[in-house]
This record gives C-alpha cells, structure tokens and sequence, in this order.
C-alpha cells in the first residue's frame, strides 16, 4: 500500500489522509489540475502512484482532469481527481457525463471561498449546492462531508465504495480548514479496510447489456478491452448504452437513475447524533463546522441546556430520516453554516415549523466559533422566554 | 448483401471488412447525409485496422460529439462518445491506463481545434500513443453550418453571413508545431490514400494525427455555392497536391495549392508518453 504507517499514531493534514484514503481503497489512477487549498492531494498521489504500479498524470485542466478519470475507470481502474471551487465548476460537465454513463469516479472538492477566483487560502462551504445540482438535468448526486483528518481517510473509503458499489460520480465535500489542519491519526492497515468492487458481469458477450434494467438502478458492469466491446456515450441510451430517442426507452434510463437514491437510501443515509437522546435545543452541522457545534453543545450541557448535535457524513441525498427525527423532538434547530444557508433551506424543507429554524451564516473568512453558537441559543432563548414560545431547558 | 453471398456460394466466401468490423444489424441506417464524406473515413479506418491484423477487443474508438463523432458507434469494437471537444482527455485516461490497448479519436475541426483544441495540443506535446483522425469539413455540421476554426477566410457560413473574418487553423502545422510526432493529410476524394495515411499513422508510436478533408455539402456546399458531394469531392482532386520524392513539404505548399497531402511529419525519435512514464515508475520502484 501506500508509505505511510498504519495501525500507530501519525500526524496527517485532512488532505494527506484523503489521497491515503484514496490508495486505500484501491485508487489507481489519479488526474488533476492543481488548485489551492486541493494541490497536497495531487502533490501525495504523484508521489505514492508510481510507486504502486498506479497512474498519474497533470492534465491541462479541470474538464480534461475528470475526463481521464472517466477514461481509466472504463478500463476497470479506480479513479479520482481533486480540485476546489473553480476547478470543480469546470469539472460539471463531466460530473454529469459520469452519470450518465454509470462511471465510477471520484471529485473531491476541497471548498475555498467564492464565487469565482474568491478567496482561495479561506475555508467555505458554498459549493453544497453545485454538488447537488452543479451538472444540467437530474441526476442521482452523492455527497460525503469530513470534519475530521481521520474521517478525510474513511470518508474517501466510503465514497470510492459507493461509486463502484452504485456506479455513480461521487463528491467527497472537504473544506480548507479539514483540508488543512494536522491531526494525530491512527489509520487502519489495509485488511481492516473494508473495500468494495464494481460488480463484473456473469454472461457472455453476446448477452451482456452495459446499462441492464434493475430495481436498484445498478447493473453489472465490464470494462474496456475485455471482450465485451460496448458503447458509452452521454446521448440518453438504451440498455446495451446505444443512443435512442424512444419515450420508453429514455422513462426507463431516468427512473433507473432515480432508483438509485430510493432503493438504497438505508446505504446512503450516514449522520453521527451527538447527546441527541434528550436534545431540545438541536444543532445541525457538518464538516469543519461541526467541530465548533459539537463544542457548543458540550459547553451548552455544562449550562444545564439540553443540547445536541446532528452531523451528516453524506449530504447528498439528503438525510430526510434523521433530519425528520430532529425536527419532531427539537424545540430550536440551529444551523451553522460558512455560507447563505444552502442545507438550512433543505432543512426548512422538511419542517412544518419554520420558524423554529436559525442559521448562523458567516460569509466572511473567520470561522464560526463555538461561542458564535453558544451566543445564538442563548439570545433565540432569552427572546423567546419574552415571547413565552419555546419551553427549553 | 454480404450474407446472401456466404448462403450462394458452396466455398466460404471472406466477408469484407467493413462487415466484420460493423455492428451491422444494431445500428444500421447511420444517420449522415447520403453522400457525406465521413463514411469514406470510417470505410479507411476500418480497412487500415483489418490490414494490420488488430482484433476488436484490443481497440477503443474515443470521440467527440459531432456528424464526426458519431464514427464509433457503428463500429464493433470498445466505443465511447464522449462530451464536445474532450475525447482526447477521455482517450488519454483509457490509454494511461491500459498502454496495451489501441486508442484512437475521431473528431470534427470544431471539435478537436476549437472547443478541443487546449487538448489537442497537449496531448501532442505529450506525444501519447494516440492515432487522432480528423474530419474536416471547414464548418460545424451537426449544429447546422456555423463557422468553425478552419473556415477560410471570406467563406460563409450561418453565422459568417457576409464571409468569415477570422484566418483559419492549419490542422497539420498546429499539430507539428505543438509536438505531434506523425502528422499526415489526405481528402476523401483520395479514397486508397486515406486508408493509407490511417495505416501508417497507426503504425507509428507516438501521437499521431490524420487530418481527412471532407465534404459537408449539406452545410458549406449549399452555403457556399460549391454545389452538392460530387462536385465537391471532384474539387479536391484539383485543390490537391501530394509529397512525393520529387515533390517535398516546401515545395508542394508553394504550389499554392490548398490541400498538401501525405505523409508531412515524421520523428521516430520523439519518446512516447506511455513508455516515459513506465520507465519513470520502474526507476521510481527501484529507488524504494
Ligand atoms: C459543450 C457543447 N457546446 C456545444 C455543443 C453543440 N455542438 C454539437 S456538435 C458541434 C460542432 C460540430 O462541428 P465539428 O466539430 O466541426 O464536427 P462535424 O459535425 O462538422 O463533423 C457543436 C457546436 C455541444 N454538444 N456541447
Ligand atoms: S451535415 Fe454535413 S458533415 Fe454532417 S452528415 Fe451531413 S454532410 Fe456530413
């Protein structure tokens, strides 16, 4: 595997641990373009790549980046590029080209400030939404959040697994703070990571359908140069992956994609509850947020408040189950986020109460603290002891 | 056609090529005009691969989106259709990973020189084992006859009404220049000699690239009053003029002719990308 030790403390930057979490879960192929805060990532993968027999290469942008990855892994290659905000808008057109083949690949999108050039040594989360919806038409989004140097590793693990597991393009959401900051890690060695493979067809050639119609949206796949000699291409399809124009044959292909977030919603539902048993005053964060909220719960209970946290490790879909949850026993919701309020809106979404729903919204480059929660519940609760509307305590 | 003679004759009779290499009951009628240049390419294509005794299984075509683009579809090997412009990228994965495999891509000059053309160059200079043919048939075909990097000066085009005021590409210069290290040229017209230009190119280790001059007579013909296929095909033999020992690169383009055709670049010296990076991966595993 890769050079670095496992199963003894080290101390990893979020970006390191994710391009060992990549050679971990089998990643061997790697093309990018360098971005800040993402470059580390590339700057690992060139290094540990050849070293392993694995491919790596600096292609000539964003769009050519993900085009390589869609490339190697129709070859049968596990393959992955990293990039920030910019680059990640270039990147669209192949997130959806990715869908819509059923390729496995991976984006990390190690978020800076934006829009456009914005600030690129500052953290943000303002790209939550281009993960869901950056490519035209709908298709089925995966989103995975760390907010932690040793979930950077099993974050990545899991978003390679699920890729090859459902064949979809999957986002790994880090941020510049994850990305950057160091940590102690003790990582796993490699039999004690749990990897999953694409799922290789049964049948001959002749009867092998590349895009096989199933309940689960997932069909068996070949690779490139094994007999099996199929098409792909970004035109909507029909099962053997040849362009078509029939209302039947293209109903089929979208409801196969929209499967793939029903039928498996258990795999990709993935939320940590923190002192959540008994929480009244709930706070819903992710990624490097969620450190500062689960501190402010902590000094919240010191206060006698009955706080908890909510933290999604996968965004995209959206944890409508446990966010419900939240929502029926909490009293206040809170939501902090580094940008306008992109996941407190899907949140609102579920909710029949609304205004029992804050965002902490900080759009400048300073972080939001713990005290930042802390003050927010303390001046929602002294208002609403006022206005007699929330019983909290 | 071609079953009917296996079923008549006694003796096995070998079927063509282009049979053998076509998907010919999946995919059949294709959707380009009748006359359009581009089935010659795909019938050379063919031809050229048949010749050099390369199997199905061991090639991918790689294209980009386009009339052009739409070559790999009807062909029975590995097939990917990819986004406008980026087939390059898409066959640089493909090839990085499996150096064994035989890559080619098959681009219009939209494609490949405006759109794609960032890619274009740097696969050159990269000099990866990629066989690059491209169509070029001076305007955007499939969009419906906008003007395209190659569109002469002056030519019309929908969206060059009063002729165009933007000097086109030279694809094989571009090539060159940018590191290529096979560079060829034919027209449809020239039916054997685009067979042979996509053998050679094949042959050769490195990225290679055959630019095919084609007719878009549904497009630029009418546009441009040159009028339908034949007559346009039969203009290429005049606005044509082929290298030869006694007619070499310089002097064959002072002849102010248009279209040079052949073999106009080649260096076997160039390293190959593919090869580069296995050596540098061996010497970086000795080093551990
Ligand atoms: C990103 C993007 N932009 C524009 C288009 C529309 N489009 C499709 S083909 C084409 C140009 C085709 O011309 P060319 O590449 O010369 O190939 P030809 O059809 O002449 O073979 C364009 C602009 C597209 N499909 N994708
Ligand atoms: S539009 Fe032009 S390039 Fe396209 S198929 Fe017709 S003749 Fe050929």
């Amino acid at each position: 595997m890769s050079t670095v030790k496992t199963g003894e403390p080290v101390l990893l930057s979020g970006n390191e641990a994710v391009a060992y979490g990549a050679l971990a879960a089998g990643a061997r192929f790697y093309a990018g373009y360098p971005i800040t805060p993402s470059s580390e990532i590339a700057e690992v993968m060139a290094r540990e790549l050849p070293l392993v027999g694995g491919k790596f290469i600096q292609m000539e942008d964003e769009m050519a980046s993900l085009g390589a990855v869609i490339g190697a892994s129709l070859t049968g290659l596990k393959s992955f590029t990293a990039t920030s905000g910019p680059g990640f808008s270039l990147m669209q057109e192949h997130v959806g080209f990715a869908a819509m083949a059923e390729v496995p690949c991976v984006v990390i999108d190690v978020m800076r400030g934006g829009p456009s050039t914005g600030l690129p040594t500052k953290t943000s989360q303002a790209d939550v939404m281009q993960a869901k919806y950056g490519s035209h038409g709908d298709y089925p989004s995966v989103a995975l959040v760390p907010s932690s140097v040793l979930e950077c590793f099993t974050l990545t693990v899991k978003a390679f697994n699920i890729s090859e597991k459902y064949r979809v393009p999957v986002v790994l959401l880090s941020d510049e703070i994850v990305g950057h900051m160091r940590e102690k890690v003790v990582l796993p060695s490699q039999d004690e990571v749990e990897v999953v493979d694409r799922i290789k067809p049964t049948v001959p050639p002749e009867w092998y359908q590349h895009y096989q119609d199933s309940i689960t949206g997932v069909s068996p796949m070949a690779n490139f140069g094994e007999g099996y000699r199929f098409h792909v291409t970004g035109l909507t399809h029909d099962v053997y992956g040849f362009p078509t124009e029939k209302p039947s044959e293209i109903s089929a292909l979208l409801e196969k994609f929209k499967n793939k977030e029903i039928h498996n919603s258990r795999d990709l539902t993935m939320v940590e509850e923190f002192c959540m048993e008994d929480a009244k005053i709930c706070i819903f964060a992710y990624g490097s947020v969620a450190r500062s909220a689960r501190m402010a719960v902590k000094i919240l209970r010191q206060c006698g408040v009955k706080a908890g946290m909510l933290r999604p490790m996968i965004v995209w879909p959206f944890p409508k189950i446990p966010v419900e949850n939240m929502l029926e026993r909490a009293n206040l919701v809170i939501v902090p986020e580094m940008n306008v309020g992109q996941l407190r809106k899907e949140v609102e979404r579920l909710s029949n109460a609304q205004d029992k729903i804050h965002g902490i919204n900080v759009l400048d480059p300073t972080f939001i603290t713990a005290e930042q929660i802390v003050d927010k519940v303390r001046d929602l609760r002294a208002k609403n002891r006022r206005t007699g509307e929330y019983i909290i305590g | 056609m071609a079953e009917q003679t296996m079923v008549a004759t006694k003796h096995p009779v070998r079927r063509p090529a282009v049979h053998e290499w076509l998907r010919v009951k999946k995919k059949f009628p294709h959707l380009w005009c009748p006359g359009c240049g581009i089935g010659i390419v795909l019938g050379g294509t063919i031809r050229a691969l048949e010749s050099l005794g390369y199997s199905k299984d061991e090639v991918v075509m790689v294209a980009g989106i386009g009339c052009t683009g739409r070559i790999p579809v009807y062909v029975d090997c590995n097939t990917l259709h990819t986004t406008h412009g980026r087939a390059l990228s898409f066959a640089t994965g493909v090839k990085l990973a499996r150096p064994d495999l035989k890559v080619m891509t098959f681009m219009g000059d939209g494609d490949a020189l405006a759109i794609g053309g960032n890619h274009f160059i740097h696969a050159a200079r990269r000099n990866i084992d990629i066989t690059a043919i491209i169509v070029n048939n001076a305007i955007y075909g499939m969009t419906g006859g906008q003007c395209s990097p190659t569109t002469p000066l002056g030519k019309r085009a929908t969206t060059a009404v009063y002729g165009s005021v933007e000097p086109p590409f030279d694809t094989c210069e571009l090539a060159k220049s940018a590191g290529a290290s096979f560079v060829a040229r034919s027209t449809v017209y020239h039916v054997k000699h685009v067979e042979q230009m996509i053998r050679m190119a094949l042959e050769h280790k490195g990225f290679s690239v055959v630019e095919i001059i084609s007719n878009c007579h549904t497009y630029y013909g009418r546009i441009n009053m040159e009028g339908g296929a034949v007559e346009m095909v039969k203009a290429m033999r005049e606005k044509s003029i082929m290298v030869s020992e006694t007619m070499d690169y310089e002097k064959a383009r002072a002849t102010g002719k248009p279209y040079v055709i052949g073999v106009l670049h080649r260096d076997t010296e160039r390293p190959e990308y593919c090869e580069l990076y296995e050596q540098m991966m061996q010497e970086a595993i000795g080093r551990k």
